[in-house]
C-alpha cells in the first residue's frame, strides 16, 4: 500500500503485449521449427526434399493426436499417463479385427479404435473425476493394467502386414495433394479440438479448473462432470491414434506404444501447455510434437548420430520449463505494473 | 475475515478427518501390507511346490535388488511432496558410463567413483531446478530422465560393454554360503539407514513436516530448500550405485538399461503407502511393498504368466493403494452423485 | 463529517428511475441468526435491515460474529435458528451458487479470480454469451464487460488476463461479477484494506454507483472513518449478538466505538506494575517497499508491546521482516546488542526469538501431526543425541510444557487438529517457549479461541515477561491490547504514528490513530 499519489489510470499496452506474449509461445516454436529446418537443409540439402517433408509431417501425426488428448487433461491440473498403453492395446484389437474381418472398412476401424481408446479414458474419468483419486497414480496405475490385458490378449501373436487390407495401409503411406493423410487427419483433429476449446462453454470451464479449482466451484462449474469428458476424450484419441498407427506401421506387437506416454508430456510441456493447468493450447502442443519430431530427424539428416536425439528432447524440455515459468513471472510483473485500464479514460 | 469454505476440489482428495483413522492410517495400511504379504506367500507356495525354497528368495532379491534401492530415496522425495522421475534413466546413464570408460581401458574403480560422481551431478541437477529456480519436479524430472537417457545414449551408442572384471561377477551369487543376493543384503541395509534417518532423526521430522505443511516447516527453522536438494543429490548418487550393481550383476550394460523402470519404483512406494500428497509414509511399508511385489513376480513367472502380463497385478495393486483408503468417501461420494442425479431427473 | 446523501436524494438529483422498493419496505432483513460450532457460540442475535440504494456498515471487533452473518448470507454456512427475508420472501441458501442466484454476492478479501483467463471471461465464466450454435460471442461479451464497466466508471480493459491484477482491480473484477449477476446486495468485507487513497475514492465512487442503482451494500469495515464517509446506516454487534443500528447522522464515531466495546475491559485483565529491563530488540527505521517505512522501536526485557492497527496496516509485515520470512529493503534489526542478519528465519531463532504466526492453522502447526512432535519442532536438534531423536526427552519436553500452559489434550501421540483453537494455540506457544526465547512475537495471539483459554493465555504472557522475555504483541482486539500491553504502537498504512503508555492509551484514541486521524501528542 504505497502513500504516494498515483494516477488509478496508466497508459496501456497491456492488452497488446499480453495477447503478444500469448501468441508469442506458439510463434516461438514456429520459429524454432523453421530455424531448425533452415539449419539442416544448410547442411543435407536433401532435408527439403519432398520425401524429408513428408517424412516430417507424417511422423508426428499420431503423437500430435495423443497430445491433443493429453492438453485436455493437463489443462484441468490433471496428467494421463496411460495414453501410451491405450494406444498399443488399440492397435492390436483393430488388427485382430482385421484379421477376422479382412472386409472391414477404414472408416469402421477407426471407429473401433476410437472407442476402444473411449472406453480406457472413461475407466480413467470415473476414478478420478468422481471418486476423487489423484490423477497421477490413476493413470499410471492403468498404464500397467492396459499394459497386461495388451499383452495377454496379444500373447505373443505379432500382426502382419499382411493381414492388413491395402485400403487401411493406404491411408497410413498415402497423401492428398502431396501432404500425408495421416497429417491431415492429426490437423483436422488439431483444428476441430482447438476450435472447440476456444468457443464453447464446457471447453472454457476447462480452462477455469485447472487455473483456480476454488473459484470453478464457486463459478458453478461442473468440475466432476468437466474432468470426466477430458479423460474420455484424451482417451478416444489415444484409441484413435492406435488405430492409424496400425495404419502407419501396419505390423503390431505388444511393446506398440510403450514408452510413449512421457513423450507426449514432453510435446505438450514444450508446446507451452503449463503443467499445474489453467493455460495452453492444442496448436501449442501440436507444436511442440513437430517440434520435437522436426529435430529429431534433423539430426538424422545432419548426419549426427541420431544417440543425440533424445539428449536434445531432454535439454529442450528444461529449457522449455524453465522459459515458461521465466515469462510467466515476468509477464505477471509486467502486467502489474501497467496496470489493467484503456487508453481512452 | 476468511476466505469461503469450499470443500469440492478436484484433485485434493480430503484427508480422513476422524481421530481413530487418522490414528490407524499408519500403522493400518502397514499392517495390510503385512498381510498381503503373507497371502501372497502363500498364493506362490500353492501355484508352486518350489515357490518356498532359498532359491527363489535369492532370485526375488537378484532381481528387484536395484529398483528396491531407487525407491528408498524416491520415498523420501515423495513425502516431501515431490517426485523425482529420472531414476531409471539415471541409472541406465550410470551403468553406460561405467561400460564405456571400462571398454576404454579405465581401472573398475576409478570407473565407478565417475559413475557416482555423474549420479551426484545429476541428483544436484534436479535439487537446483526445483528448488532455486521453483520448476514443478514433475515436468523438470520428465526433462531430465529424457536427457540422462539421451546421454547415454550418446554416450555407450548401441554398444554393449562386456568383460567386467571376474570378482565382479560374484555380484550374481549368493553371498558367500548363504542364500541372500548381494542386492538384497545392500538393499536390507541401506532400507535400514533410511528407516533410521527417516523415522528417528530431526531430518526425517523435517522431511514429513515439508511434507505436510511447508510453510509451517519454513517458519519453524527447518532449511526446506536443502533438504530437498539434498534428497535430489542422494537419489542421484543411489541411483547411479544401482546401475553399478545391475551392470556387474547383468556382466553388461546398454544405453537402454533400466528404461521405464521409474514407474516401477514409483508404484512400489506409493503401494507402500506413501501418499503422493507428500507427508505420509514409511520405510517399512515399502520394504513390504517390495516383498510383495518381488513375491508375486516370483510367483507368476513360476507359472508362466509374462513379465507384461504382471503388469495387471502391479496395475491393479497401485490403483488398490488408492481407491481403499478412500473407499468410503468415494463410495459415498458416487452414491450422492447418483442420487442426486435421479432426484435431477425426477 | 461529511453528510452524505440518502437514496431518495441521490434518485431526485439523478432524475433517474432508480429501481428501489417504493413501498419503502426493507430489501433484506435478518432476524435473530444463531450459529453454533460445537459448543462455541458464533452468533446468537445476528439481525440486520438492509433498503435498497443504501450503503450499510456491519460493525464490531474480532469475534463479534460479523463473519459468521456474513457467511450465512452468503450460503456458505446453514444457521441454526433464525430468519432472513429477502424482497419479503423468507430464504435460506445450502451453497454459495443459491445465494448468488438470489442476488446476493460476497467480496472476499481474497480473490476468486482466474489469473489464466481474461477479465472478460472471469465475469462471465459458465455464462458467456452465445451466438449460433452455442458458441461463445467473444465480441459480445467483451461489449458486456465494456458495459459493466462503464456503469461503474472504471475503464478495465476486458481482454486482459486476471493475472498481476492490483488488489483494487481485482476488487473491481469481482463487483463486476457480481453485477453481471443482478446482485441486489453486494457484501464487502474490509474492501479499502489494501487499497491506496486514490484507489479508496474510486471504490467509494462506484459504491455511489451501485446505490443509485438500487443495490444494497453491506460493508465489513473496521475503518470508522471511511465508514462515516461512505456509508448512511450502521449496524454494530458484539460478542455476537446484534447491538444496536442508526443512521450515520445520529451516531458519532465514540458512539460507535463505545458500542463495540462496550464493557469495562480493564479489570478483565487485572492490575500490574512491571519494571522493564534491558532493550531485547531494537529496530531502526525498517522499511519494506510498499507496505512500511521508517518503523523504529524498541522492546525491553520484562514488558508487552503491542502493535495496533487496522487490517492492511502492515502489522504482521513488520513482524516477518523482523523474524527473517520476509526481505527487509532498508533497516536494521539489533537483538540483545547483536545486529541481526535479516531475512533468515534460522538466524532470528538463533538469536533468540521466537514467532506466533497469525495462521496457527498453515503457518505454527503442522496439523497432521502429532501433539508432542509439534510442540518439539522447532527443537529437535536439541532433543536428539548423536543425530537420533530421543523419543523419551520429547515426550519430557511436551508433557512440561502441557502441564504447564494447562493443555487439554487425549493423547501425546494425537494429531494437533484434534485439539480446539485454545489448545492448539498453546500447542504454538509451547513450540517456542521451549527454546526459551529472548523475545516472543506473537500474531493474533487469541484468535479464534474461547473466552477461558483466551484467559489463560494473557495469563501466561503476564508470566512470561515476570521471568523477563520481551514480548512483541500484535492484535486486533482493543481489549486485549488495552489490558495486556505496557506500551501501545500504532501503525497507520505503514507507518508508526502513535506510540501510547498502557495509562495513556484508551480504546479512542488507538482507533483514532489507527484510522490516521492522530494530531501530534496524545488524545
Amino acid at each position: 500500500m504505497s502513500v504516494i499519489e498515483q494516477p488509478v489510470t496508466t497508459p496501456p499496452a497491456g492488452a497488446s503485449l499480453v495477447t503478444k506474449i500469448l501468441r508469442f509461445r506458439e510463434l516461438a516454436i514456429v520459429v524454432a521449427i523453421v530455424l531448425v529446418f533452415v539449419l539442416t537443409y544448410f547442411k543435407n540439402s536433401s532435408f527439403a526434399s519432398t520425401a524429408s517433408i513428408q517424412q516430417m509431417l507424417s511422423g508426428p501425426s499420431i503423437i500430435i493426436m495423443l497430445a491433443v488428448g493429453e492438453t485436455l487433461v493437463i489443462v484441468t491440473r490433471n496428467v494421463d499417463l496411460s495414453v501410451g498403453s491405450v494406444l498399443g492395446l488399440s492397435a492390436y484389437l483393430v488388427g485382430d479385427l482385421f484379421v477376422h474381418y479382412p472386409h472391414l472398412p477404414v472408416v469402421v476401424a477407426l471407429l473401433a479404435g476410437l472407442l476402444i481408446g473411449l472406453a480406457c479414458g472413461v475407466v480413467n474419468g470415473v476414478i478420478v473425476a468422481y471418486a476423487r483419486v489423484p490423477a497421477l497414480v490413476v493413470t499410471l496405475g492403468m498404464l500397467y493394467i492396459i499394459r497386461g490385458i495388451d499383452a495377454i490378449v496379444v500373447n505373443g501373436v505379432q500382426i502382419q502386414p499382411s493381414q492388413i487390407p491395402q485400403s487401411f495401409v493406404n491411408l497410413g503411406a498415402g497423401s492428398i495433394i502431396g501432404i500425408p493423410t495421416l497429417f491431415w487427419i492429426a490437423a483436422a483433429a488439431v483444428a476441430l479440438v482447438g476450435y472447440v476449446m476456444r468457443t464453447f462453454r464446457p471447453a472454457r470451464e476447462l480452462y477455469a479448473i485447472g487455473s483456480n479449482p476454488e473459484a470453478a466451484v464457486l463459478a458453478g462449474v461442473r468440475v466432476p462432470r468437466r474432468v470426466f469428458s477430458a479423460f474420455a476424450i484424451s482417451g478416444a484419441l489415444a484409441g484413435l491414434g492406435g488405430a492409424l498407427w496400425l495404419a502407419e506401421f501396419a505390423t503390431v506387437a505388444s511393446t506398440a506404444g510403450s514408452g510413449y506416454e512421457l513423450n507426449v508430456v514432453a510435446a505438450v510441456v514444450v508446446g507451452g501447455v503449463a503443467i499445474f493447468g489453467g493455460s495452453g493450447t492444442v496448436l501449442g502442443a501440436a507444436l511442440g510434437a513437430l517440434l520435437l519430431n522436426t529435430i529429431d530427424q534433423a539430426l538424422v539428416a545432419s548426419r549426427v548420430s541420431s544417440f543425440w536425439n533424445q539428449a536434445v528432447a531432454g535439454l529442450l524440455l528444461l529449457v522449455a520449463i524453465a522459459f515458461d515459468r521465466y515469462v510467466s513471472l515476468r509477464a505477471e510483473k509486467i502486467l502489474r505494473v501497467e496496470g489493467a485500464h484503456r487508453d481512452n479514460a | 475475515m476468511t476466505t469461503p469454505e469450499v470443500t469440492l476440489l478436484p484433485e485434493a482428495a480430503q484427508e480422513p478427518r476422524t481421530l481413530n483413522s487418522l490414528m490407524r492410517g499408519a500403522t493400518r495400511w502397514e499392517s495390510g501390507l503385512v498381510v498381503l504379504f503373507v497371502i501372497s506367500l502363500i498364493y506362490g507356495w500353492w501355484v508352486s511346490p518350489y515357490f518356498l525354497n532359498t532359491e527363489t528368495f535369492f532370485f526375488a532379491g537378484l532381481n528387484f535388488g536395484e529398483i528396491a534401492i531407487m525407491a528408498l530415496p524416491m520415498t523420501l522425495i515423495i513425502i516431501t511432496g515431490e517426485i523425482d522421475l529420472s531414476v531409471a534413466s539415471m541409472l541406465g546413464l550410470s551403468a553406460s558410463t561405467l561400460g564405456y570408460l571400462f571398454m576404454h581401458g579405465w581401472n573398475i574403480w576409478p570407473a565407478m567413483g565417475i559413475c557416482l560422481l555423474v549420479g551426484i551431478v545429476g541428483g544436484a541437477l534436479n535439487g537446483f531446478l526445483v528448488t532455486r529456480l521453483g520448476l514443478p519436479s514433475i515436468a523438470v524430472t520428465i526433462g531430465t530422465l529424457t536427457l540422462y537417457r539421451g546421454i547415454a545414449l550418446i554416450v555407450l551408442g548401441s554398444n554393449t560393454a562386456v568383460g567386467f572384471p571376474a570378482w565382479t561377477q560374484k555380484l550374481s551369487l549368493p553371498i558367500g554360503s548363504t542364500h541372500i543376493a548381494y542386492d538384497f543384503a545392500i538393499f536390507v541395509v541401506l532400507a535400514l539407514i533410511f528407516g533410521v534417518v527417516l523415522h528417528m532423526t530431526p531430518v526425517g521430522r523435517s522431511i514429513y513436516a515439508i511434507g505436510l505443511q511447508p510453510e509451517t516447516a519454513y517458519f519453524s527453522g527447518i532449511r526446506v530448500k536443502r533438504i530437498k536438494f539434498g534428497l535430489y543429490v542422494i537419489s542421484g548418487f543411489l541411483c547411479a550405485f544401482a546401475g553399478i550393481l545391475y551392470t556387474f550383476q547383468q556382466a553388461s550394460s546398454a544405453s537402454d538399461t533400466g528404461v521405464g523402470l521409474e514407474l516401477n519404483v514409483v508404484a512400489i512406494a506409493l503401494f507402500g503407502g506413501v501418499s503422493i500428497f507428500g507427508g505420509r509414509g514409511t520405510i517399512f511399508g515399502v520394504f513390504v511393498s517390495v516383498a510383495i511385489f518381488a513375491s508375486l513376480q516370483s510367483s507368476l513367472t513360476a507359472i508362466n504368466v509374462s513379465g507384461q502380463a504382471q503388469s495387471i497385478v502391479t496395475g491393479c495393486l497401485l490403483l488398490l493403494s488408492v481407491l481403499i483408503p478412500n473407499i468410503s468417501e468415494s463410495v459415498t461420494r458416487v452414491r450422492t452423485l447418483l442420487r442426486r442425479r435421479t432426484s435431477e431427473a425426477s | 463529517m461529511e453528510r452524505v446523501e440518502t437514496p431518495e436524494e441521490a434518485a431526485s438529483r439523478e432524475g433517474s428511475n432508480v429501481p428501489s422498493r417504493s413501498d419503502g419496505a426493507p430489501l433484506l432483513i435478518v432476524d435473530g441468526a444463531t450459529k453454533f460450532f460445537g459448543p462455541v457460540k458464533a452468533l446468537v442475535d445476528g439481525s440486520i435491515t438492509l433498503y435498497a440504494g443504501e450503503a450499510h456498515a456491519l460493525l464490531g471487533e474480532n469475534g463479534a460474529g460479523k463473519s459468521t452473518l456474513v457467511k450465512i448470507l452468503a450460503g456458505v454456512h446453514l444457521a441454526d435458528g433464525g430468519h432472513v427475508t429477502l424482497d419479503g420472501q423468507p430464504v435460506k441458501f445450502s451453497n454459495p451458487i443459491d445465494a448468488r442466484e438470489a442476488g446476493i454476492s460476497v467480496i472476499y478479501q481474497e480473490p476468486t479470480l482466474f489469473p489464466d483467463l481474461s477479465i472478460a471471461e472471469n465475469i462471465f465464466m459458465g455464462r458467456q454469451p452465445l451466438r449460433s450454435g452455442r458458441r461463445i460471442d467473444r465480441s459480445e461479451m467483451i461489449k458486456r464487460a465494456d458495459e459493466v464497466f462503464a456503469r461503474l466508471g472504471v475503464p478495465l480493459e476486458p481482454t486482459r488476463l486476471a493475472r498481476g491484477l492490483s488488489v483494487a482491480d481485482q476488487q473491481i473484477v469481482e463487483i463486476a461479477k457480481a453485477i453481471s449477476f443482478n446482485a441486489k446486495i453486494i457484501i464487502m468485507d474490509e474492501p479499502t484494506a489494501a487499497l491506496t487513497e486514490v484507489e479508496v475514492q474510486r471504490l467509494f465512487d462506484v459504491v455511489v454507483t451501485l446505490r443509485a442503482e438500487g443495490a444494497a451494500i453491506m460493508f465489513i469495515s473496521h475503518r470508522l472513518e471511511e465508514v462515516f464517509a461512505m456509508c448512511q446506516r450502521v449496524t454494530i454487534m458484539r460478542d455476537g449478538a446484534f447491538v444496536k443500528t442508526a443512521a450515520i447522522g445520529d451516531i458519532t464515531i465514540d458512539d460507535v466505538i463505545y458500542s463495540m466495546v462496550g464493557r469495562d475491559i480493564v479489570s478483565l485483565y487485572g492490575d500490574h506494575t512491571r519494571t522493564p529491563g534491558i532493550t531485547v530488540l531494537d529496530v531502526e527505521h525498517l522499511t519494506r517497499e510498499g507496505v512500511f517505512t521508517d518503523i523504529s522501536f524498541s522492546v525491553r526485557a520484562g514488558e508487552i508491546v503491542a502493535l495496533a492497527g487496522l487490517v492492511g496496516a502492515g502489522r504482521t509485515e513488520v513482524a516477518r521482516g523482523i523474524f527473517g520470512i520476509d526481505k527487509l529493503d532498508a533497516g536494521t534489526v539489533t537483538v540483545s546488542g547483536q545486529k541481526l542478519k535479516t531475512g533468515s528465519p534460522l538466524q532470528a531463532m538463533a538469536a533468540g526469538i521466537g514467532f506466533v504466526p497469525e495462521d496457527r492453522r498453515q503457518q505454527g502447526l503442522v496439523m497432521q501431526m502429532a501433539i508432542d512432535r509439534n510442540v518439539s519442532l522447532a527443537s529437535i536438534g536439541r532433543l536428539s543425541h548423536l543425530g537420533i531423536i530421543r523419543k523419551a526427552s520429547e515426550r519430557k519436553l511436551a508433557a512440561e510444557w502441557a502441564a504447564r500452559l494447562q493443555l487439554k489434550f487425549g493423547r501425546f501421540a494425537n494429531p494437533v487438529m484434534t485439539l480446539s483453537g485454545g489448545n492448539q494455540q498453546k500447542v504454538v506457544l509451547a513450540k517456542w517457549l521451549a527454546r526459551q526465547p529472548r523475545l516472543l512475537i506473537i500474531d493474533e495471539p487469541t484468535r479464534g479461541i474461547d473466552i477461558g483459554t483466551k484467559a489463560e493465555v494473557h495469563r501466561l504472557l503476564g508470566e512470561l515477561v515476570e521471568q523477563g522475555i520481551a514480548i512483541l504483541m500484535i492484535s486486533s482486539e482493543m481489549p486485549e491490547v488495552l489490558g495486556v500491553a505496557d506500551r501501545i504502537l500504532v501503525l497507520h498504512e505503514g507507518r508508526l504514528v502513535a506510540e501510547l503508555s498502557r495509562e495513556e492509551a484508551n480504546e479512542a484514541s488507538i482507533m483514532r490513530a489507527a484510522a490516521g486521524q492522530m494530531k501530534a501528542g496524545v488524545s
